[in-house]
């Protein structure tokens, strides 16, 4: 197989990072929204943690972004 | 469109002063123009908030103490009263990210916390500082931080290494959030921009997504430099409370 080819391909297949991180991003609003529901008035508390969760999970599909260019810019 | 445009330009350095010292090349470039600034504004904007500190706040002085009590608020309630000593430390690194970010922000200015090189050297140092203090206040004790309490022997030795890596790890993932975030926003931007103006009168449609994209990278920007403000401070408390 051509070189370019393969690599258009492993970058492509990098992308299969965005699951997890789309999973991660939901799950992590979906338990902030039903804690909402519960309890309204913690809402500023949760904040935070909800936010810095998102981060968190946000990150993972970004290191595929990182793959992604290490396969196209460093090989 | 003819010429092919390259999402990764905007991130290339200049050398605006080109200087060589034996041969190592030290050239005053965007990068550490943009890192000068962004020092100089964090510096005027807490020399000057707090130059006529009066009990009812000015403008200046309210932003200043704004900034100050997020942070202090951030390092007691995760790190604790221990923690206070650190609040200098983190409360500079949390600045002059949060800067560089917004700094980055501007058309045509330059990032330079998209950088990998600046984000792990910023890691590294929060990484070999928070090392060298758990040594320090804990001694050889330091190494019960990678064996997990209540564990079956037969767990620990699968779990220490686990423990141990990541551990080790920390300084890579805290470097390459940062970047990686500040690349792919800066990056998709770019790509949202060039639909603009590729689509003539239909590229309102793109105009309003990148609208979007652009109070998003305002959010992010904001969002990184309180995650690795965080992260430090967690950093931290494993080291002086050890769990």
């Amino acid at each position: 197989m051509d070189v370019e080819a393969a690599k258009a391909i492993g970058a492509g297949l990098a992308a299969i990072a965005l699951i997890g991180a789309g999973i991660g991003i939901g799950q992590v609003f979906a338990a902030f929204v039903t804690s909402i529901a519960r309890n309204p008035a913690a809402e500023a508390q949760m904040r935070p943690v909800a936010l810095l969760g998102f981060a968190l999970a946000e990150a993972t599909g970004l290191f595929g972004l990182v793959m992604g260019f290490i396969i196209f810019y460093v090989f | 469109m003819a010429t092919k445009l390259n999402p990764l330009e905007q991130f290339s350095i200049e050398r605006w002063i080109p200087i060589h010292v034996g041969g190592i090349d030290v050239s005053f470039t965007n990068s550490a123009a943009l890192m000068a600034l962004a020092a100089i504004l964090v510096t005027a904007l807490v020399a000057l908030g707090t130059s006529r500190a009066a009990l009812v706040p000015g403008r200046w002085q309210s932003v200043a103490e704004i900034f100050y009590e997020f942070i202090a608020n951030m390092v007691d309630e995760n790190v604790g009263h221990e923690g206070r000593q650190y609040f200098p430390f983190v409360f500079t690194l949390f600045m002059f990210i949060l800067l560089g970010n917004f700094l980055g922000l501007i058309p045509y200015s330059f990032t330079f916390t998209s950088h990998v090189v600046v984000t792990f050297a910023l890691a590294a140092v929060v990484f070999i500082g928070v090392t060298f203090i758990g040594i320090v206040r804990h001694g050889f004790h330091f190494l019960r931080l990678f064996v997990p309490t209540g564990v079956p022997l037969v767990l620990l030795v699968l779990l220490v290494p686990i423990e141990l890596l990541s551990y080790c790890i920390r300084p890579f993932t805290l470097s390459i959030r940062l970047f990686a975030n500040m690349l792919a926003g800066h990056a998709i931007l770019f790509i949202f921009g060039s639909f603009v103006v590729g689509l003539g009168i239909f590229g309102i449609v793109p105009l309003a997504l990148e609208t979007a994209f652009v109070l998003l990278e305002v959010l992010v920007a904001a969002l990184q430099a309180y995650v690795f403000a965080i992260l430090t401070c967690i950093y931290l408390r494993d080291a002086i409370h050890m769990h």
